[in-house]
């Protein structure tokens, strides 16, 4: 199915027709939903989904069809604006040119960089949104610093699963053969539907994780795919599921072990696969002894019948693949998790086969520029990244700084003084990408100057920013979305600009305007196209024209990579890890001082290893399940989708809720010893009665916007009750889906007041 | 009643419907309908437990009579708007006897409206 050639189309009324591929802001993961937005008069007079498109099919989310009430939403920003130091916290901004806004902040850069180096500049970034592959350039090359942050505890978001990958199979990132490679999709000759997919930990319908387009679940289904999903609440996918593990949050990894068990000891894995391309299977066999059904069972409350059942079914499903949420990364145990998962994935012989897991290449697609942006600083500067040399397995896959050491670094001043800030695109205080956001809104008010780069005004720009630079959308720009973040790249779409409200830039526009002024040598780019038209030519043959023409790209892939010599840098066959096989005793884990196995740990607050404390908080607390309304912190202004999900949300079980006195929509404080946050009720018997599940992302854009409000932010801010620093033995991972609290009834929302 | 009325259906093979609301806010656009308006409105039903870890749960997107009310389109622009985005597709807009034959073979977890 060939998309027309022509991307830009006028139409009898004077309108203009421009297909592009959707990305953010306004967010979504990278999917590259196919669209045709229609501009008249500077309006975006119409939104619709692009038939043509081989993956979404005309298709669209919900946070896209109300893209109109997003770019011409009477609050966005469209100037830049300045306030002085003195007024942080308070609404008292002045609307500057974009060349008033350099005059003040390039003066700036040079004088932190001459007076305390350029370490004392740090880039925050966000999460999912173009941002996120943009924020390490604006940080190594536009403003020279080593110390880019994703601020949430232990990495906790796609990061520790790259780093796994990385690590134990040497390729990007692993996920469902979806058929995304071909024209044709599944009826293409070279796919087999997979007879198994298991759901791990996600939800991918409302999600669209890291760029899968969720409901080819449901295609798949339709086909005749069957599924397990493993989740402690029950889905409506659930539903549709021929089974559904209900576990006790955070004892995934028990689980998976449990499976390896079962698989392993009825000999029933991949004997060719594991003779010839797996390291250390003696070892994991020994292991698994420790992980029988029954007691694992007693683990994760997943009966043991279920879990040989589930087990033997993923081993003789032929293919059968599995798909791993957010809930590896939210586990101080994760990596193990992961471990246990890929293993798995491998022993089964269902790792890069027709309707198996299908692998990215080691390198990430438009991965080289990122990389090759580190030139711009000295070995001595790079050094000195925060946590860097105390976490070598996060500090050896991420370019970033260690996210709890450098709360640390904020609260302590040490090893240095950070000095100046610049959030591009993270509204981390809300309950996003951070655990503890009080502990990082008192930490970081001792910036002595911040830039924030967003569209609306957020709590956290409200409280910190000294210069807003305000963000055009998807709409509004060029440029490109690649799924996977280009680790595993099912299709390659163009982001075509259908229109501009305002004085705003994309975020590579900042990186290249900043850096022309700071470090011109690294941005030699005459404009925006030029720019895609250079990373795309070397490796793919086409330029920035061509792909607008194209209108999507979809990469070749070869199965069975390993056979061929297609993963490892020397073209030796193998997979491109340290033995040149699967490991799954893993050499490196065990040389940063953790266990080569997977190994269950209990969570840091639970029912078994914090008994007294669960007496007071009785309740396993789980968070971050997502709305299709929203992503993260965004829509809570667009009144379309507020209609649909007004209010943060606690699902709780009738007998909890009973023995509570709670009523289905009551608001709810939940609260432990590290914070409080009020919710809504969900009443529901799909979720376990020792659990809730507590929506995230919550600040209120109708709220006073001042300080000590901040639109509300503290209010419903789960994030508080997730403590700082409860990290894995190798830096990743952290309590987000498994903490534990106790709920009591409020008489109303403004019944109590929240402060911190 | 006019021919389109006693002609076409909107068939939901509501077994895939996950609940995205696409149709809703599809239609609440291409319809210019205000925040507590709607074209169609997607139902809830559940989830209630049949048998133990057994659940009753769908969705259900219903139609309104505001279906048809932008006189800037032609009929059933507005609900193949809606059927277009649907992100299960499972939705369909067509002559009602053929959405009768198709529901015969698609089994449970159908049903026609008239639109």
């Amino acid at each position: 199915m060939a998309m027309s050639k022509e991307w830009k189309t006028e139409n009898e009324d004077g309108s203009i027709t421009v297909r592009t591929s959707a990305w953010s802001p306004p967010g979504d993961h990278p999917v590259g939903y196919g669209m045709k937005l229609t501009v008249k008069g500077g309006k975006l007079i119409k939104v619709e989904g692009d038939e043509e498109h081989p993956i979404s099919q005309g298709r669209l989310c919900v946070r896209n069809l109300t893209l109109a009430d997003y770019v011409h939403h009477p609050s966005r920003i469209l100037t830049p604006m300045k306030r002085k130091l003195e007024d942080r916290g308070k609404n008292k901004w002045t609307k500057i040119s974009w060349d008033e806004a350099w005059d003040i902040i390039v003066p700036k850069i040079k004088e932190f960089k001459e007076k305390h180096g350029a370490e004392s500049i740090i880039v925050f970034g966000g999460t999912g949104r173009q941002a996120c592959i943009y924020y390490y350039p604006l940080g190594f090359a536009s403003i020279g610093t080593p110390n880019v942050c994703y601020p949430l505890s232990g990495w906790s978001c796609y990061g520790p699963r790259c780093s796994i990958t990385d690590y134990v199979l040497g390729a990007g990132y692993p996920e469902i053969d979806y058929a995304g490679f071909y024209e044709d999709r599944y009826d293409d000759p070279r796919f087999t539907l997979p007879e198994l997919i298991v759901e791990w930990g996600k939800n991918a319908l409302y999600s669209n994780p890291d760029g899968f387009f969720g409901h080819a679940l449901i295609d798949m289904m339709k086909r005749g795919t069957k599924m397990i999903h493993i989740d402690p609440r029950i889905t409506w996918l659930g539903t549709r599921c021929e089974e559904v593990c209900q576990l006790r949050p955070g004892t995934d990894s028990a689980l998976g072990l449990g499976f390896l068990n079962v698989i392993i000891n009825e000999e029933l894995y991949d004997k060719d696969f594991v003779e010839n391309w797996t390291y250390g299977f003696d070892e994991l066999k020994e292991r698994v002894q420790e992980y029988s059904p029954e007691k694992v069972a007693g683990i994760t409350w997943v009966p043991a019948d279920q879990i040989r059942r589930c087990a033997r079914r993923m081993a003789t499903a032929k293919p059968c693949s599995i798909q791993w949420g957010l809930a590896t990364d939210e586990n101080p145990n994760g990596v193990q998790m992961g471990h246990a998962i890929l293993s798995l994935m491998a022993i089964t012989g269902n790792l890069d086969v027709p309707g198996g897991v299908t692998i990215g290449p080691p390198a990430a697609l438009l991965g080289k520029w990122r990389v090759e942006t580190r030139r711009n600083l000295s070995e001595e500067l790079w050094e000195k990244r925060i946590g860097a040399a105390e976490w070598p397995a996060l500090s050896t896959a991420m370019a970033t700084t260690h996210p709890d050491e450098t709360l640390d670094t904020l609260e302590s001043g040490k090893p240095y003084k950070l000095r100046m800030g610049w959030f591009n695109s993270s509204n981390f205080i809300t309950p996003t990408c951070s655990a503890q956001p009080d502990r990082w809104y008192h930490a970081l008010k001792s910036l002595e100057f911040n830039v924030v780069q967003d569209i609306f005004m957020t709590p956290t720009a409200m409280a910190f920013g000294d210069i807003f630079l305000p963000v055009s959308t998807f709409a509004e720009q060029d440029g490109v979305v690649v799924t996977h973040f280009g680790r595993n790249a099912v299709t390659l779409g163009p982001i075509n600009e259908a229109l501009r409200v305002g004085d705003t830039k994309s975020d590579i526009e900042v990186c290249i305007e900043l850096g022309k002024k700071l470090h011109p040598d690294m941005w030699d780019y005459k404009d925006v196209p030029d720019f895609f038209t250079q990373q795309l030519e070397p490796e793919l043959g086409v330029n920035f024209d061509k792909l607008r023409e194209m209108g999507v790209f979809q990469p070749k892939y070869i199965y069975k990579k390993y056979e061929k010599g297609l993963l490892r840098g020397d073209g030796e066959p193998g997979f491109n890890t340290v033995t040149g096989m699967v490991e799954l005793s893993s050499t490196l884990f065990e040389a940063w001082g953790d266990d080569a196995l997977p190994y269950f740990k209990e969570p840091p607050y639970s029912p078994i290893s914090t008994p007294e404390l669960f007496k007071e908080y009785p309740l396993i607390l789980t968070t971050g399940a997502r709305k299709v309304t929203s992503f993260h912190s965004e829509h809570r202004q667009i009144a379309v989708l507020r209609e649909i999900d007004p209010d943060p949300e606690v699902e709780l079980h009738p007998s909890t809720a009973k023995t509570l006195g709670i009523n289905h929509g009551d608001w709810v404080l939940l609260e432990n010893m590290f914070g409080k946050a009020k919710l809504r009720a969900k009443v529901t018997p799909t979720i376990h009665p020792k659990v809730v599940h507590a929506t995230h992302g919550w600040w209120f854009p109708e709220k006073d916007a001042e300080e000590p409000s901040l639109f509300g932010v503290w209010q419903s801010n789960i994030n508080t009750l997730v403590p700082h620093k409860h990290i894995g033995k190798l830096g990743f991972g952290c309590p987000m889906k498994q903490m534990i609290c106790k709920a009591s009834r409020l008489d109303s929302f403004d019944s109590y007041n929240i402060e911190v | 009643m006019s021919e389109k009325e006693t002609k076409n259906g909107l068939l939901i093979h509501y077994q895939w419907c996950t609940g995205c609301h696409a149709c809703e806010v599809a239609i609440k656009k291409i319809l210019n309908l205000p925040v507590g308006k709607h074209g169609i409105k997607m139902l809830e039903h559940g989830p209630w437990e049949v048998t133990p870890g057994k659940f009753e749960w769908d969705y259900l997107p219903v139609p309104t009579q505001l279906v048809g009310s932008n006189p800037e389109l032609a009929p059933g622009e507005d609900v193949k708007f809606a059927v277009k985005h649907c992100n299960a597709k499972c939705m369909e807009y067509g002559p009602l006897d053929e959405l009768a034959k198709k529901a015969a073979e698609l089994g449970n977890r159908v049903a026609i409206f008239t639109v």
